[in-house]
């Protein structure tokens, strides 16, 4: 029997199929969720290891692309996972153009965080209960 | 009424080149790789120009022009630094309406805004610190009575800002007034989505400025904004924008061990006691329209009134008024002096506002009016326009939590003051706060229990050059529009002096 692994980020085909094209760029990535002005609440690529991540921050999970050979992980700090740990997230992208150091804005779009509530087994899964 | 007509029609006020390169040391110069981007204005949807695409090579330009009038910049007299900012000043306002349309069409933002606050608030600026720069002294201390110790303040020398969109003038000017009242020159680079505005003003007041003094690189973060903001050659770097950029940007000083100013944003409390409606007098309509500078700038500010916290035992009259008030706000065509809600700035803001939406209606969030995109017509219908929102839920809920910049207020309500307070301080951020009330004591109090750098009593959205501005927690490091901005572009140069003849006796 197929069972599937609960997740706490996923994410679309568009967004997939643009973590190939960046990655054929920049080589590994990762994802570091950005709060506050501007461009904020949303979540940032970049170069594996471009960004220090530490103790203030937790991975959420390592997203796996179909022919990308290194997992990319998502980083979140943990204040604000706090506020945010009850929502399962997908990475999508969208047309537009970021500031910020995102790799994805010289392309023309941008990622962008779609939310949904966790169901009782994927809280039960994370301990949120 | 006035409508102004659009850039490229007749009678526009302003006229964009074709193409825009970087502005280093005085003049245009092309991108070294030859590369532009298109310029789109919210209003339409539609380019309007292109923009150079900068990279390190053409940051490094800025840098040499930078460094090449660092030391006459930093040694001209300061009563003549202050008579350019002045000039500048002067400059602004006499072509007032030309950057307000500049502005608007590059960002989106009515133009009775740009008109009556983005712009002027831009001249006021640079007068303001003309003037602190001139009032400014250094100090002395005399340790004994022949040995005095010296401060002076001197320029840090060449100094890198990275701009926000969300102001594009206006935010540059907070950066640019004080870095060239203190004597340094700068390497600019400002937002991917509003990058012209900025270039039509430096343009302006190309004559009035020494060749290197400004320098303004476009291009996306990645290749032009990482180049500047971990280059060797900056002795500071003033960032606005957001967490993640902000602690990338630390992270890259820290390597180079240069001071770092942030300013990343917040969620606002605006705090509603009941007696602000003891009566229904002129205060009270004050403090409708105060819940509803939720909107102002289509909530594309860092400190956007977010969170309405509303005081329980007369939430629901007050609500009732609140909403009517924001369903009498007037959106429509930017260009146009009655419109009061322009665009949002780019596709990416208005799709993440929309999936604020989505997530406020799943966590069980009630939609008290508005709650969707904004559909105009005719030249408006590509734009990107969102209806002013009030949600009403409670403030676990991620739209009470993150910072949605667009016109959207989450409210919930409090029981009493402590409950306020704690409310209100249940946020990862504080830059804004507001707090209304009648009661002086009240108000006072809670203006300082909220933890935020900037709380306004009884107003809201005001920012006059001379009020300090800036974050606690993760709203950023620094304050702004102030004369205690200047230590943040300043050393302090200590001479201690010996005026005596006697040896110290140990050798």
């Amino acid at each position: 029997m197929h069972t599937t692994q609960p997740t706490r980020v996923g994410l679309t085909g568009e967004a997939a199929e643009l973590l190939r094209r960046l990655t054929g760029i920049h080589g590994p990535l990762m994802f570091h969720q950005s709060g506050g002005c501007c461009d904020g609440s949303t979540p940032m690529c970049y170069p594996a290891g471009e960004f220090l991540t530490g103790e203030v921050d937790i991975n959420l999970g390592d997203l796996r692309v179909e022919g990308v050979a290194d997992v990319i992980p998502f980083w979140m700090s943990r204040a604000q996972y706090e506020y945010w740990k009850h929502t399962h997230l997908t990475v999508d992208v969208v047309e537009g153009r970021g500031s910020g150091f995102s790799v994805e804005a010289p392309e023309g779009v941008r990622f962008l965080i779609r939310s949904r509530l966790m169901s009782q087994e994927e809280l039960k899964a994370f301990d949120l209960l | 009424m006035t409508v102004y007509a659009q850039p490229g029609q007749d009678g526009a006020k302003v006229e964009f080149k074709a193409r825009y390169e970087n502005w280093i040391g005085g003049e245009w110069v092309a991108p070294t790789k030859g590369q532009y981007f298109a310029n789109v204005t919210p209003i339409t949807g539609r380019a309007f120009t292109e923009v150079a695409r900068g990279t390190a090579a053409d940051i490094e330009l800025a840098l040499d022009a930078a460094h090449k009038a660092a030391p006459g910049w930093g040694k001209t007299p300061v009563a003549d630094r202050a008579l350019v900012l002045n000039r500048i000043a002067d400059r602004i306002m006499d072509n007032l309406e030309l950057l307000a349309v500049a502005e608007t069409w590059d960002n989106g933002k009515p133009i009775r805004e740009t008109l009556a606050a983005d712009i002027p608030l831009a001249a006021d600026h640079f007068r303001y610190f003309a003037g602190a720069i001139r009032a400014q002294e250094g100090s002395l201390s005399q340790i004994d009575d022949d040995t005095t110790a010296y401060h002076y303040h001197e320029p840090l020398g060449v100094v890198g800002q990275i701009i926000p969109w969300n102001f594009p003038i206006l935010m540059a000017v907070w950066k640019l007034a004080p870095a060239f009242a203190a004597g340094n020159t700068v390497v600019l680079k400002p937002a991917e989505q509003t990058p012209t505005s900025i270039l039509v003003l430096a343009e302006l007041i190309a004559d009035l400025l020494p060749p290197g003094v400004l320098n303004i690189v476009n291009g996306f973060g990645i290749e032009a904004g990482k180049a500047l903001a971990s280059s060797p050659r900056i002795r500071k770097i003033a960032f606005t924008g957001e967490t993640s950029t902000g602690r990338l940007i630390a992270q890259y000083a820290s390597q180079n061990l240069i001071p770092v100013t942030l300013e990343l944003g917040g969620k606002s409390p605006n705090l509603f006691f009941a007696d602000v409606a003891a009566k229904n007098d002129k205060f009270y309509d004050k403090a409708l329209e105060g819940f509803t500078l939720y909107a102002f700038n289509q909530g594309e500010v860092c400190t956007c009134p977010s969170r309405a916290l509303v005081q329980d035992c007369f939430y629901d009259s007050f609500m009732a008024d609140a909403v009517a008030r924001t369903e009498k706000i007037v959106q429509g065509n930017p260009l146009d002096t009655n419109t009061q809600l322009g665009a949002q700035a780019s596709n990416d803001q208005l799709q993440k506002i929309l999936s604020y939406f989505d997530i406020a209606q799943q966590e069980g969030a009630k939609v008290l009016t508005g709650g969707t995109r904004a559909h105009l017509d005719g030249d408006l219908a590509g734009g990107f326009y969102v209806e002013p929102t009030i949600l009403e839920g409670h403030n676990k809920m991620r739209v009470f939590q993150e910072e949605i910049f667009g016109p959207v207020v989450s409210v919930a309500r409090f029981t009493d003051y402590d409950d306020a307070i704690s409310i209100a301080n249940d946020t990862l951020y504080g830059l804004g706060a507001g707090v209304w009330s009648r009661n002086g004591n009240v108000a006072y109090r809670a203006g300082r229990d909220i933890q935020a750098g900037r709380v306004w009593v009884n107003n809201y959205h005001a920012y006059p050059a001379h009020a300090g501005f800036g974050g606690y927690k993760s709203s950023g490091i620094g304050r702004e529009n102030h004369l205690m901005m200047l230590d943040h572009y300043q050393q302090t140069k200590n001479l201690l002096v010996s005026y005596s003849e006697d040896k110290l006796g140990l050798f």
